[in-house]
């Protein structure tokens, strides 16, 4: 297995405040990593630390090989868009090769070819003219996901991708998510541990602390070891082990 | 109407309205786009100061507009780079302390400033070939950036954090716009003052944007309404004797509430029609 991103003994934060403490992770090739945790815990944080949006306070990250620029896709939280801002879908989805040459390369007739492949596999080629305002939210989140890949990065990272998202469009993401992972790492951060866990292989518990749990079994008394409070959501009369009743597949 | 092109000052201001208008309708659409209007109004004033400046120094009041807002522009955009700073506090304080500093400095210059009002409430018909030039020059530079860069542009507007994750330069290319919008108001202030250059940046664009969702067809639909409304208010002003600035804007305006009116008339034949 091949390394792409490692974090070695990182602390991160923001201006005087420590959010992350000596925190330890290796991503790798095929990698599909749910990130569970508490609110205010730093999941956030380890994305922002990932993409070197903040740099590490203390420790290093270390990316392993091929196009630095390329290694990462990312789909943010959706909330957080602008909706009225004038940019078409086919644009936003095409903002994904911006990373070529820092975006100051024009885009070719294979780019735009790329973007119309990525739309038809997102299921919304018929809303590209639309503005991004026009879309409801799990078409939005097609829209940026369609971003994320575009350029075929090497490991893709959700920061809580079911928000406002519909059940059908949830299914079809999951199953999408599934079939990338053969091509690219995913890294998931999630509030719904239900439902991720089904479909991750590993589980990273963050809260302040990072801990890696290597499969996606977990137990409401390893979360309390991890020192991870979140609830389980419990299905009938098993309240302590629940994760390990769904289905695996864990290669 | 056409025996008016036979004077100097009038051909000048009808350069100067199409100058201003692509200045003001790109720019102004980035700025409408990233609402950044309310930073724009603190350049605006702020370049107040570096006029009154430039009169006590005895130096060209253009050039001391430019250089304040410049600095206060870049000032902006660093202080809005660091998270703790309330930004909109900071912008408020910048506004009245570049008007403040104006009006002590004109106070302080012997003599009477007796361009003043036209800094203040603009005056198109008194544009000279040294301002047409200047104008001419920062068109292109910013038509030729914009054409250049349109998509980073775009993209970095859009979702600057993702422009960041993608290793794009966004802070040079933040503190090369804003320097642009500094410019295109310290430009645009002879055209229609600093009490008004902020319609000339946000009402053809506000228009524009009731037709359109794209920021380059934003932008050319701004240049058009802004060449219509501007030469419209130049003609009425020369007729009705009225200060040009100020008809400039209402011009505007009322292209604003005929377009609004346009599209409230397509919206409800639209909602006819799915209901019948």
């Amino acid at each position: 297995m091949q390394e792409i991103v490692e974090i070695r003994n990182a602390s991160a934060g923001y201006s005087n405040e420590v959010v992350l403490h000596n925190v330890s992770l290796s991503i790798q090739e095929k990698d599909y990593i749910g990130v569970i945790g508490p609110n205010g815990g730093g999941k956030t944080t380890l994305v922002k630390l990932i993409l070197r949006l903040i740099p590490p306070m203390q420790g290093e990250v270390i990316y392993y090989g091929g196009d630095q620029r390329n290694l990462i896709g990312y789909l943010p939280q959706v909330n957080k868009t602008d909706r009225s801002f004038p940019i078409s879908v086919n644009e936003v989805v095409l903002s994904g090769l911006m990373s070529a040459n820092a975006g100051l390369r024009r885009f070719t007739r294979s780019d735009k070819a790329r973007a119309m492949e990525i739309l038809e596999m997102m299921g919304i080629a018929h809303l590209r003219k639309k503005s991004i305002g026009e879309l409801s939210g799990g078409q939005m989140q097609r829209a940026f996901l369609g971003r994320a890949i575009i350029s075929e990065p090497r490991l893709l990272i959700l920061d809580e991708p079911n928000t406002f998202v519909d059940n059908k469009f949830e299914h079809d993401l999951y199953e999408l998510l599934s079939h990338l992972n053969e091509k690219m790492a995913i890294m998931m951060v999630s509030h719904d541990v239900g439902t991720i866990t089904t479909y991750v292989k590993t589980i990273a518990c963050v809260n302040r602390n990072l801990h890696y749990h290597r499969s996606n079994i977990i137990t409401q008394s390893q979360l309390a070891a991890y020192n991870c409070p979140i609830q389980l959501i419990t299905h009938g009369e098993v309240p302590h082990t629940v994760l390990g009743e769904h289905h695996h597949n864990q290669d | 109407m056409l025996h008016l092109f036979e004077y100097e000052f009038f051909r000048n201001a009808v350069w100067a309205a199409l100058l201003a208008s692509v200045t003001c309708g790109i720019v102004g659409s980035y700025i409408v786009a990233r609402r950044m209007v309310f930073i724009s109004g603190g350049i605006t004033h702020a370049s107040f100061g570096g006029i009154g400046i430039a009169y006590y120094l005895g130096l060209n009041p253009v050039t001391g507009a430019a250089v304040f807002s410049v600095l206060s522009a870049l000032g902006i955009e660093y202080v809005s780079g660091k998270t703790n700073v309330r930004e909109d506090s900071a912008i408020g304080i910048l506004w009245s302390l570049g008007m403040a500093l104006g009006i002590i400095f004109v106070f302080m210059t012997p003599g009477y400033a007796p361009n003043l009002m036209s800094y203040l409430f603009g005056s198109i018909l008194t544009v000279g070939k040294t301002d047409l030039r200047l104008m001419l020059g920062l068109s292109a530079v910013i038509a030729l950036f914009f054409i250049r860069f349109y998509h980073i542009i775009l993209f970095i507007a859009f979702d600057e954090e993702y422009a960041r994750a993608h290793r794009v330069s966004v802070s040079l290319f933040k503190y090369i716009l804003i320097s642009l919008v500094a410019l295109t108001i310290v430009m645009n202030i002879r055209i229609v003052g600093i009490i008004l250059v902020i319609s000339f940046l946000t009402i053809p664009q506000s228009t524009a944007n009731l037709f359109t969702k794209n920021l380059r067809l934003m932008m050319i639909y701004s240049i058009i309404i802004g060449i219509i409304g501007s030469l419209s208010g130049i003609y009425t002003s020369y007729y009705l004797d009225i200060p040009s600035g100020a008809t400039i804007i209402f011009a505007f305006v009322i292209i604003f509430g005929i377009a609004k009116a346009i599209q409230a008339a397509r919206t409800s034949a639209g909602i006819r029609r799915q209901i019948g």
